[in-house]
């Protein structure tokens, strides 16, 4: 594939501090504090993401914040190699609650990543901004 | 056809805030078209065109349509004229209800200028500061995505779902690279093998750099009549006989499916306008940012059958004279042009040339009658809109 062999925790890229919006506050609130949020809605029951104020699968507005693992599957990644700060790897984790969260994957090596491996979340500092939730392998 | 008489205002709702100090300009959006909805009496799984202006924080009317889960929208417009243009949009549905593009329409306004104070609207976060932007930009946007690693994401998995190769992606650029050669004015002209695709530089995992369109500057124009003009005018007639279009975003992250676009929605209903087949078409402009992309819509659109993408691009199938179905016989995006990284105007262009038989002699396609332009914008990664035009020659 490449002859870009990466050594864990390479990703050398900074991560940007995430826009907050008065809507997604809770949620970086509770990233500072290492705890990683999903949104359920009370009416359908579902888990979805990237969390909102009105459920994007029914339209109910009474969607409560829920703690969560931060556990799932790789459903795809890539693996960027032209960056001026080094290769990262960007995909899908699909959540053990059901919604797929775009994501970084972190401390390990890229040349193992593989769609169906078990990650789990973690967070990342940012630039100047709360830490972002990213993901490795367990 | 006119308006008059062809469609209804049914549902009306006026958000009962002065100062949202609480809520997102995309909630303000979202409870106020569930409000309409109420109003109406329908739910938002009925709304089939979606109309919003610069106000909509994000891609179009994209974001909005995502956050909100719209998964049934088959009519967009983000027409902008400041203040006035929802009274503009109010037309523009009523012509979309009439031409049967749409049933119900939503249109929806909101913002919050008085909190303004806080600061850092629309741009980066900026540290201690909330924003009012694009509602999924900081759960997306600071993880690095860019064109080539989210339609690699997509490339990765189709190959993964379906066995798709990185020899079958290139031929979809050796084929481009056989009609660029005739076109003067291509960015790349020389014929390329798929071992040539393979060897260069890896960019983002699947997708190679000869797997990626050009950058270029430039531009182009079209012109649309009535039929009685273009009775008129001395030029061989294009006439359009379909449309369609569909947006495709995560939607809340359930069901996530990288191996589809947006054609899956917007090719049917073209193709049920037009009264043809995808086996009609004698020549195909497929947007072609990436070889993945090709591969994709020509599987959503009907070409093949799903996941049979590989198998129907591989050994030449695409080049003009060779296989079944001659695509992009201008060279494409992968070769000739995609002026502002934006492709969709030169698929059109160069299926015009195919249809007038105007298009270079080594690459026209025999007694050209029918050719479908699709494109998609934004990213099949996360979200995108696709659009579908089928054209015949009179």
């Amino acid at each position: 594939m490449s002859d870009t062999k990466t050594a864990p925790e390479a990703q050398a890229r900074k991560i940007p501090a995430p826009p907050v919006t008065i809507e997604s506050k809770p949620f970086w609130d509770a990233a500072t504090e290492g705890r990683f949020l999903i949104k359920r809605c009370n009416s359908c029951g579902k888990a979805h993401w990237y969390p909102r104020g009105l459920c994007p699968i029914c339209f109910s507005d009474d969607t409560v914040w829920e703690e969560s693992p931060g556990e799932g599957v790789i459903y795809t990644f890539s693996v960027m190699r032209r960056s001026p700060t080094g290769p990262y790897a960007i995909g899908y984790v699909t959540l053990n609650e059901g919604p797929a969260v775009l994501t970084n994957f972190v401390d390990c090596d890229f040349d193992q990543l593989a769609i169906g491996q078990k990650v789990k979340v973690k967070f990342q500092a940012t630039e100047n901004g709360p830490p972002a939730p990213v993901f490795s392998p367990v | 056809m006119s308006i008059k008489g062809q469609a209804y205002i049914m549902g009306a709702y006026e958000h009962p805030l002065r100062d949202a100090p609480d809520i997102s300009t995309p909630q303000i959006h979202a409870e106020s078209a569930k409000g309409a909805l109420a109003d109406a009496g329908l739910t938002k799984d009925d709304i089939d065109g979606y109309f919003c202006a610069g106000d909509a924080p994000g891609f179009g009317g994209m974001s909005m349509i995502d956050y909100m889960g719209l998964r049934n929208v088959r009519h967009m417009d983000s027409t902008e004229t400041g203040g006035s243009s929802y009274i503009l949009h109010v037309g523009h549905a009523a012509q979309a209800i009439a031409a049967g593009k749409c049933k119900v329409a939503l249109i929806t306004l909101a913002g919050r200028p008085r909190q303004q104070k806080f600061g850092g609207f629309g741009g980066g976060g900026r540290p201690g500061q909330l924003t009012d932007g694009p509602p999924e930009a900081g759960f997306e946007n600071i993880y690095g995505g860019t064109t080539h690693n989210t339609y690699g994401m997509c490339a990765m998995r189709h190959m993964h779902e379906y066995g798709t190769t990185s020899e079958q992606l290139a031929w979809i650029k050796v084929a481009a690279s056989h009609h660029a050669q005739w076109n003067e004015h291509a960015f790349l002209r020389d014929v390329v093998t798929v071992e040539d695709v393979l060897n260069s530089p890896m960019i983002s995992d699947p997708l190679h750099r000869l797997d990626c369109c050009v950058v270029t500057d430039g531009g182009g124009a079209l012109i649309v009549t009535s039929p009685e003009i273009a009775k008129s005018l001395n030029r061989p007639k294009v006439k359009i006989i379909g449309a369609g279009e569909s947006p495709k975003g995560p939607m809340g992250g359930h069901d996530l499916d990288l191996t589809h676009s947006g054609a899956l929605w917007s090719g049917p209903i073209a193709f049920e306008e037009a009264g043809v087949k995808p086996s009609d078409m004698k020549y195909a402009s497929i947007y072609d940012s990436f070889t993945i992309t090709v591969l994709m819509q020509l599987e959503d659109l009907g070409f093949c059958e799903k996941g049979q993408g590989g198998k129907f691009v591989a050994d030449g199938n695409l080049i003009s004279g060779v296989g079944k179905l001659p695509f992009n016989t201008d060279g494409g995006g992968l070769c000739n042009n995609h002026p502002t990284n934006r492709g969709g105007i030169t698929k059109v262009i160069e299926a015009v040339r195919q249809l007038r038989g105007e298009a270079h002699p080594k690459v026209q396609v025999k007694n050209c009658d029918l050719a479908i332009a699709h494109g998609t914008g934004g990213s099949l990664g996360t979200r995108h809109g696709a659009a579908t035009l089928i054209m015949e020659r009179e």
